[in-house]
């Protein structure tokens, strides 16, 4: 039996955009996601204000501020100035323009500053956040919204996207998912788990071995590799609901991968003699072959463009990345160095390719841009690390990494810095895959 | 033609005595039956000895069969000299026991990543049943299936474990 992740808001959430001429004057791009010099900005988050005397639960405001922290801490964009520095002026609230010191903040260095208030009627609350730059003075963002105490994890995290939106360019990500395989209950089955690691919750309950789970380019369905049949087949579910799909050909079905954009995926099939990636609807009917070679062809992962393909192929005797462009069928070998590379995962930003390179016995995680070809190695001597797979903005990778000794999901970005463990389960966890932004917002 | 009458008659009355007389059964022949010209039927085949030898044969064999496994190189799934005996041996016994029907297990070791040992536990399987094949086995009898790095005998990071699990292991259906 199957069980959908998923937190639906109970109230309907209602927000004002506080109109200032500071918040309209077009983005500032503080941050280049694409430069891996690129510094840590330094951000204060002063404690959530209440904004009502009294009926608001102080754990309620501690927990918004976690969030909110915790939150934009995860992104690995700014340098958290620890709070023991503020200059702050104890019981007296200060989050709206007319009452912050700005001085106060860039003494201490915060070159962006970011506010909470929250009041709390029962299980109903206010919630007004506010993004400034310290240095201006201007307030580049403020918002207020309304909802359930169940709805202040979602508010925020919205929030969070705008901040993210309006630093870089590019939306948060935020409402991203992230399923990876965890054999905690004996067998090893398929869990979803927040952007950040927090509230996993299982997705397949088949007590065999499933793997390999892939999110589709809405969002709305996961096709992954499962042992039910006694064999390796490919099931595509839905993250809600019941709806199912099976690919149950001769032979193994492993590797599915969806094409940006379209409901239809790729996989690696061998019922016709030869291990081949195929090109297949979302409900499992077969369109096309698309590799042609008596090697083993598997593990596609596509260019945001939807029109080149990387996969893995043993072509040359190892096992070696290569890609495809689907429209001239023209195939080109990726990498050089090394005999061992497998686990392409294309970047949603178009420009690089994660994967994971083994030398002895070790495995490790190596990018490589399109452009100049140049492989970055960004694991090294901290065990096995393996299954990358990219935040939906490009700026996060996914992995699994031995370090600890038992297998467990890791994040890093995407030139290798900030390497932390994601979340922690009994047994290995392994495989991960993020979703693509899941909410509109 | 006196002759052949005389060799008959002597034929009719000869036998039957000498059969009384050299008779194991202590029975009495109750009556002349008329004699058949030729000597009398065979003893029946001691039946139950025979019958425990063939199916211990079998067992033997079975037992050889599943528990003899084919290793590989890491990286390979060719047949090196051994697991061509070793597929020898197999190949024999089905083509003695055509009723039998097997599944080829094709395993990987640990190292190397999960989704590349899933085509690899593949090609090691099929590249057993192609030898069996080779060797008269009907292609029907012999299925397979691959379990890439999911179901080691052994957990140890060690050359040996690894090798131990770079297998095809032969069940019977």
């Amino acid at each position: 039996m199957i069980k959908g992740s998923g937190h639906s808001l109970r109230v309907a959430m209602v927000f004002i955009i506080l109109l200032l001429p500071a918040a309209v004057f077009g983005q500032y791009d503080y941050i280049d996601i694409n430069n891996p010099f690129s510094r840590k900005i330094p951000m204060a988050i002063p404690a959530f204000a209440a904004l009502s005397p009294d009926g608001t639960d102080q754990a309620l405001l501690k927990k918004a501020t976690d969030i909110l922290t915790n939150s934009l801490d995860f992104t690995g964009f700014f340098n958290m100035i620890d709070r023991g520095a503020y200059l702050l002026e104890p019981g007296n609230p200060v989050i709206t323009s007319d009452q912050i010191n700005f001085r106060n903040w860039t003494t201490i260095g915060a070159e962006l500053l970011v506010t909470g208030g929250l009041s709390q009627t029962g299980s109903l609350v206010d919630i007004e956040l506010r993004l400034f730059d310290t240095l201006t003075g201007k307030r580049l963002l403020g918002k207020r919204y309304h909802g359930t105490v169940d709805d202040v994890r979602p508010i925020i995290l919205r929030f969070c996207n705008e901040v993210i939106m309006q630093l870089t360019g590019k939306r948060g990500i935020f409402d991203s998912k992230i399923a990876f395989v965890s054999n905690g209950s004996g067998n090893k089955e398929i869990l979803i788990c927040d952007f950040d690691g927090s509230r996993p919750v299982p997705f397949t309950r088949h007590g065999t071995i499933s793997l390999s789970p892939a999110w589709s380019s809405d969002g709305k369905w996961i096709a992954y590799t499962t042992y039910v049949n006694k064999k390796p087949d490919i099931f595509i579910h839905r993250t809600v609901g019941s709806e199912k799909v099976a690919i149950e050909e001769k032979g193994i079905n492993i590797t599915p991968s969806w094409v940006p954009g379209q409901f239809t995926l790729s996989a690696t099939m061998s019922f016709a003699g030869n291990q081949e990636i195929y090109l297949l609807t979302g409900s499992g009917k077969i369109i096309k072959k698309i590799t042609n070679n008596w090697a083993s062809d598997l593990s596609p992962s596509w260019a945001p463009d939807a029109v080149k393909m990387a996969f893995v192929s043993n072509r040359t005797g190892a096992p070696q990345i290569y890609v495809q462009d689907i429209k001239t069928g023209q195939v080109e070998r990726l990498t050089f160095e090394g005999n061992y590379n497998t686990q392409p995962s294309w970047s949603p930003a178009g420009d690089r390719i994660a994967y994971t390179s083994m030398a002895g016995s070790r495995n490790d995680i190596f990018t490589i841009d399109l452009k100049r070809r140049q492989p970055l190695q960004l694991t090294q001597d901290t065990g096995n690390n393996e299954s990358p797979s990219w935040s939906p903005d490009g700026s996060l990778i996914a992995f699994s990494s031995t370090r600890e000794g038992s297998s467990r999901i890791y994040v890093m970005t995407a030139f290798g810095a900030d390497q932390r463990r994601l979340l922690t389960m009994s047994g290995d966890q392994s495989s991960p895959s993020w979703s693509p932004n899941l909410s509109k917002y | 033609m006196r002759n052949k009458l005389w060799i008959f008659l002597a034929l009719f009355l000869v036998i039957p005595v000498l059969l009384g007389t050299v008779s194991c059964a202590k029975k009495t022949v109750t009556k002349e039956e008329p004699a058949p010209v030729v000597a009398p039927a065979p003893a029946p085949p001691p039946p139950p000895p025979v019958e425990d030898k063939a199916a211990k044969a079998f067992d033997m064999a079975k037992s050889e069969f599943i528990e003899e496994n084919v290793y590989f190189a890491f990286d390979k799934s060719n047949l090196d000299d051994m697991a061509q005996a070793t597929l020898k041996n197999k190949a024999e016994f089905l083509k003695t026991y055509p009723d039998v029907y097997t599944t080829i297990e094709g395993h990987c070791d640990e190292r190397g990543t999960a989704e590349y040992n899933l085509a690899l536990g593949e090609r090691r399987a099929e590249s057993a049943k192609s030898f069996l094949v080779d060797m008269g086995v009907e292609a029907y009898r012999i299925s397979t299936v691959s379990y890439g790095e999911e179901r080691p005998t052994c957990t140890e990071q060690t050359e040996d474990c690894w090798a131990k699990n770079r297998r095809d292991n032969f069940i019977i259906n």
